[in-house]
């Protein structure tokens, strides 16, 4: 039911209501209740029309249809009056009434802000349902008490209150309602509730559920009239819900905007616990052949770019700065670029187009055996013509600072895309390029494109790198910088692994290859375990001998020194001293692997 | 083009001059205590520099400059990136040493380069043997030759080690060579300095007690940089020698991201050069932001376009205005009128500089002893105010005149005493009036106290006849008599010559120190586009990412992407669906369901059409294009793979942010 509400009111401005407030708000909704089972009936409706007139005229309407609800409470309050019940309502009466008049003012000042459309639908109900309440049974009446309730509730939180909150305080008033109507109005209700209130669930579902548990709630209880109109109500919410996505952007949307306590609130929540609350589905099961490089490639080719026109617009915005950085690079500066989108093409555009007759360098930092010493090694090979080798980078870099600054008609442009790459945010290399970028002959336009890529510089890098920031948000795809990416959903190739496996395995014997392969078959036997350890040599020893490949401890030790040099498998100790065993190569491989082998054989 | 250029090398110098000054009294003081340098213990100067790391660079070197000057030509600048062990810090420090001393005298010791070269043995011992060869040397071929009077004063010059940044050495690596080198301290005579950024207690903090009992430690305190940043406003922006000037917005975003984010001058400097870069790239007029007597001459060869330019400018078209109909013509049509008057315009815009500092000096004089600091302390504060409205509109003025006619005396004639030597010291000639008035007024200063001595023996006189009254009532009545009196005299001179003080302070300052964008032409000098600036020093790339993710549309410019408040439509790029699918998921992600719920909402945007004949190949590209956005968003750091759960991945970023 306040899922099409939350749609309508997307464009609301939410605002955080305390839990104390939203305390009040119940102990509002069960004091109507209460009040019913008083004799001060007269009272509590006069207070009640009064306080509604504090809202605002434009809401006329809504007035009226309070007021029709009011009427329907004053009916329905009548009835208990004849079961004389034993209350004192006096106190649970006074204990509400100081806070009242500002409740209902505030309750008026959200319903100001929403917009006439999402509030319409919920009352258009009201007014046939209340025609129909003076006839119908005691029992009709508390449905609908219950129902007015909820609505009231939800007109405060609609925008407001936490999820969990929200759905918790539903169940309890259907919960309060269905007791204190079996139990003949408990006196305590108030107070009950917010002792109940004080330990909240905070495993709740979202809201569409909820939605829909209320309101089989009341299906269960109530009588046909109601639940069709309830049925009419439901079944647009739950097919909006089925529509995942844009109802679930709404729901981001508020939890993001919820005050910073919630946030943090959760962080520790969702951090304390180590269970982690997904489902167990696996890719496996998805019954789709796993995309290596190239054909994802091809596909994705195929693919049209979206908003390639824009796209183009942008880069012809970033484009036109070319001249100014061609400038700023000169009097010393080094520009950074950063934003969504690869900024490799509008580099390349900027060193064809600028820096075709000047020397540079073009580092590509996202490849993953890049280094600093590599570019160094360019710098010093490339560009001074240097031949032979230092000893550190730090001489290196040495050597090329008094290079350039001896000679000063050297100039170098070093273009570095994506300076925060795995292999370049390390810190030392991080100072050898700052110091590199801070010679005033060379000249620095790099690319970040991480989240926490500038907090890679402290304050003296920064200084040496004098960074100017540009923003080129291009929204290009990343195509070079993902595709050195060992992304899970791609196909790890693992050829070259199989293909050194095999080689490796056909120098060796015959006993060799047999140990090897009782250790593959053990391993894959046991690759559902997750903390499968690895084979331990005692029992491999076993094994082996079983299988007539070795005849000593020692024939084993000699073979398996042979694998480890080759780096077929790798032993580790465990924390009982044991030696274990394992082949360092994901199990698909080692799958292949075997498979081959039998062919072999 | 050139002229920025010049800007640039001035503004270095000036730096560059000012930290020499401020440290020419701290080598003063190391030179005489080194004198006592006593036989055990290493003198050791410990330097307390402050946070702005970026600017210690700068002082360094202008230290060991003037040390190098002055004292010893020895000297080893030694950072803590260099030196990860004891062996590459004496490595460096021969070679420095040893280099320097090749760069002193270069004639006759090769051999010593050669040796360090080899790096034969980079020992302590081979570091005194080489100092005790090169100051025998030096000794016995040019004892004249050596350097000042100061440095003969020794036999033997010291070896001054820098170290540039004490905190982040290795605490072994500093042990060792204090300890170490206190050995060798009678053969060599060492002496350390230790650049602290943080606190002096970091020394004992870092080094043991049986370590720093081997060092003299001697405190300095370099100035802070707050004050530094004030001398380089001071001289910079607040004279008239600069025609460039900033602009309200620009100085207040500089003053914040020094005051707020590093504190560093150098910083500060560089958003300055910025600046100057950005104004005369963007503004054609800009040519016109020269030294007076360029000026004449390049508005007189103003080509057409370029008057057409100056024509365009709010702040003349507003002169235009508010002339008489024919000059508006001839403002507008011919160009050698209009030359004519932008030559004059400009004459007033760099007299009304110039008159503005000497003005706002001396309101500052003014206004910086006030209780509370209604205008603020600094200078600079007091200018930010001057330049973004009107001074005297604002309630902060209000109150200081408040303030000011309740000042003492004494306060006030050392104040317009320093009024007279600012606007003395000033070029403007409009001020020998204001000097003669202001001058006036402490002579009327002067004769008020002379009357004041004389009224003193009056009230002495009154006093005492209070005293031979000792009954209750007649002293109370005297004394309401005396308050009486007290409030009907109105006011005395001294207050009445107060007041008018005050008032002419404030008839100078609603003369000159209108702020400068209501004056004509104000655009040529001023640089006021202060988002390019923030955009370039302190920009927000998180934040960019994020608006891109959240709402593409502020990049894109298609109304397919435009939604409302927050939630993005289904036709956004893939990368932003996928993020903001992620957003809804806890630690892990299950990469099932998040390809499920991507492919649910691209199938919408494909609708029926994607019937299920193609449904397979479909799949296949919506599984590529999850793939490329995944693994993009990988790259961005809001993922990485997890191996916890198997085809999961884990967030690392949490809520929205």
């Amino acid at each position: 039911m306040s899922q099409p509400e939350g749609k309508g009111s997307g464009a609301l401005e939410v605002k955080f209501v305390p839990d104390e407030e939203v305390l009040k708000h119940i102990a509002d909704g069960a004091g109507i209740k209460v009040r019913k089972g008083k004799t001060q009936l007269t009272v509590s409706v006069k207070r009640f029309v009064k306080k509604l007139e504090n809202i605002s005229d434009d809401e006329a309407q809504e007035i009226l249809e309070e007021k029709n609800y009011v009427a329907a409470l004053g009916i329905c309050a009548q009835d208990p009056v004849g079961n004389g019940s034993s209350v004192s309502g006096g106190e649970v009466y006074s204990f509400q009434t100081p806070k009242r008049s500002s409740k209902m003012a505030e309750l008026a000042a959200e319903l100001a802000q929403t917009p006439g459309q999402s509030v319409a639908p919920d009352h258009s109900e009201c007014p046939e349902k209340t025609a129909k309440t003076p006839q119908s049974s005691s029992n009709f009446l508390w449905a609908e008490i219950a129902w007015k309730c909820n609505l009231i509730l939800l007109f405060a939180w609609q925008r407001a209150v936490l999820r969990r909150y929200m759905f918790l305080l539903l169940m309890h008033v259907f919960s309060l309602q269905l007791q204190s109507k079996k139990k003949e109005y408990v006196a305590t209700t108030p107070y009950r509730l917010r002792k109940r209130l004080a330990a909240p669930d905070p495993y709740l579902e979202s809201e569409s559920e909820y939605s829909a548990s209320c309101s089989e709630e009341e299906d269960e209880e109530d009588q046909k009239e109601v639940s069709t109109v309830l049925s009419g109500r439901k079944t647009p919410a739950k097919t909006k819900a089925l529509s995942t996505p844009p109802p679930r952007n709404t729901l981001a949307k508020k939890i993001k905007e919820d005050k910073m306590s919630n946030l943090v609130e959760e962080y520790f929540e969702a951090h304390s616990s180590s269970k982690v609350l997904t489902s167990d589905r696996t890719l496996q099961k998805l019954r789709k052949r796993r995309l290596n490089q190239q054909t994802l490639h091809d596909i994705l080719k195929k693919a049209p770019l979206a908003y390639a026109a824009e796209i183009k617009e942008l880069n012809q915005q970033h484009e036109s700065l070319f001249s100014k950085w061609m400038l700023q690079l000169h009097l010393g500066f080094n520009i950074v670029l950063y934003g969504l989108g690869s900024k490799r093409d509008l580099l390349e555009k900027f060193r064809t187009s600028v820096l075709q007759d000047s020397v540079h360098l073009v580092v590509n930092g996202y490849f993953p055996s890049i280094t600093v010493r590599s570019i160094l090694n360019s710098i010093t090979e490339e560009v001074l013509d240097h031949i032979g080798t230092f000893r550190s980078p730090l001489d290196q870099l040495e050597f090329i600072i008094k290079r350039f600054k001896e000679d000063s008609s050297l100039e170098l442009y070093v273009l570095i895309h994506n300076l925060d790459s795995q292999m370049l945010r390390g810190e030392r290399s991080q100072q050898i390029l700052a110091q590199l970028s801070s010679l005033p002959s060379i000249y620095l336009i790099a690319s970040i494109d991480h989240i926490n890529a500038p907090l890679m510089w402290d304050q003296a890098k920064l200084s040496l790198y004098n960074w100017l920031w540009y923003e080129t948000t291009t929204f290009s795809p990343y195509v070079e910088e993902t595709s050195y990416e060992n992304s899970l959903l791609v196909q790890q190739s693992g050829s070259l692994a199989l293909s050194s496996l095999t080689h490796v395995l056909r120098s060796l014997t015959l006993n060799a290859r047999g140990i090897f392969r009782l250790l593959a078959q053990y391993q894959l036997e046991n690759k559902d375990n997750p903390s499968y350890p690895g084979l331990s040599f005692q029992d491999f020893y076993q094994q082996c001998r079983e299988a007539f490949l070795v005849n000593s401890d020692l024939t084993l030790r000699a073979q398996l020194t042979e694998f480890r040099d080759h780096k077929l498998i790798r032993t580790k100790r465990g924390a009982d001293g044991v030696e274990y065993l394992l082949i360092p190569v994901d199990d698909s491989t080692l799958t292949d692997f075997l498979e081959k082998e039998d062919e072999d054989v | 083009q050139q002229v920025q250029e010049d800007l640039n090398k001035q503004l270095f110098d000036n730096l560059v001059s000012f930290l020499r000054r401020s440290h020419s009294e701290f080598q003063e003081k190391t030179t005489e205590w080194t004198c006592r340098m006593k036989s055990r213990e290493i003198p050791t100067a410990a330097l307390v520099l402050g946070v702005n790391v970026t600017d210690h660079d700068l002082t360094f070197r202008s230290l060991s400059e003037v040390l190098q000057n002055n004292i010893t030509p020895y000297i080893a600048l030694l950072e803590a990136k260099d030196c990860p062990g004891i062996k590459n810090l004496m490595q460096k420090l021969m070679g420095q040493l040893m280099n320097c001393y090749v760069d002193v005298d270069s004639l006759e010791d090769e051999d010593y380069v050669q040796v360090s070269q080899n790096r034969i043995r980079c020992s302590m011992t081979s570091l005194t043997n080489w100092y005790e060869t090169v100051t025998k040397k030096t000794d016995s071929e040019t004892p004249s030759k050596k350097r000042t009077s100061s440095s003969r004063d020794w036999q033997s010059p010291p070896v001054v080690v820098i170290f540039k940044d004490m905190e982040s050495f290795t605490t072994k690596v500093l042990q060792d060579f204090i300890v170490i080198s206190s050995q060798h301290i009678r053969e060599l005579p060492l002496v350390l300095i230790f650049g602290i950024a943080t606190s002096p207690m970091i020394i004992h903090s870092l080094l043991p007690h049986s370590v720093s009992s081997l060092l003299c430690i001697e405190l300095f305190q370099s100035l802070s940089c707050k004050e530094h940043l004030s001398t380089i406003i001071d001289k910079l922006l607040l004279t008239a020698q600069f025609p460039f000037k900033l602009g309200e917005k620009v100085l207040q975003v500089l003053i914040n991201i020094f005051l707020y984010h590093d504190l560093s001058v150098q910083n500060f400097i560089k958003g300055f050069q910025l600046c100057i870069v950005e104004h005369f790239y963007s503004q054609p007029l800009s040519v016109l932001c020269c030294q007076p007597v360029d000026a004449k001459k390049r508005v007189n060869s103003l080509s057409h376009d370029q008057c057409e330019n100056i024509r365009k400018l709010p702040s003349f078209r507003r002169y235009v205005e508010s002339q008489v109909s024919e000059k508006q013509i001839a403002l507008l049509t011919a160009d050698n009128f209009l030359k004519e008057i932008t030559q004059k315009l400009l004459e007033d815009l760099r007299v009304y500089h110039e008159n503005y500092v000497s003005v706002l000096r001396c309101l500052h004089v003014f206004t910086s002893s006030l209780p509370k600091y209604p205008l603020g302390k600094q200078i600079r504060e007091l200018h930010c105010a001057c330049l973004e409205n009107r001074v005297w509109e604002t309630e902060e003025y209000e109150s200081s005149l408040q303030l000011a006619r309740m000042l003492n005396k004494s306060d006030l004639v050392t104040m317009l005493q320093q009024c007279v030597e600012i606007f003395v010291s000033s070029s403007g000639n409009e001020f020998d009036k204001t000097v003669e008035k202001l001058k006036e007024f402490l002579t009327q200063f002067q004769k008020l106290e002379a009357e004041a001595f004389q009224e003193r023996d009056v009230s002495v006189s009154s006093q005492k006849e209070l005293q031979k009254k000792t009954d209750l009532y007649h002293l109370q009545k005297t004394l309401l008599e005396l308050k009486e009196s007290r409030r009907s005299k109105k006011l005395t001179k001294f207050e009445m010559l107060r007041f008018e003080v005050v008032d002419y302070i404030d008839s100078l300052v609603r003369n000159y120190l209108v702020p400068a964008d209501h004056k004509t032409l104000h655009e040529i000098a001023y640089f006021n586009t202060a988002s390019v600036l923030r955009g370039h020093l302190n920009a927000a790339p998180r934040i960019a990412l994020h608006t891109a993710l959240n709402n593409p549309y502020c990049y894109l410019k298609n109304q397919a992407l435009k939604s409302d408040g927050g939630r993005i439509s289904n036709k956004a790029p893939d990368i932003c669906i996928v993020y903001k699918l992620h957003l809804e998921c806890g630690r892990l992600i299950n990469l099932v369901d998040w390809l499920e719920a991507f492919s649910t909402v691209v199938m919408a945007v494909e609708g029926p059409n994607a019937d299920a004949a193609s449904s397979d190949q479909v799949d296949d590209i919506i599984h590529a294009r999850f793939i490329r956005a995944v693994s993009e968003l990988e790259l961005l750091g809001f993922i990485k793979p997890s191996k916890r759960k198997t085809d999961h991945v884990a967030r690392l970023t949490w809520g929205g942010c």
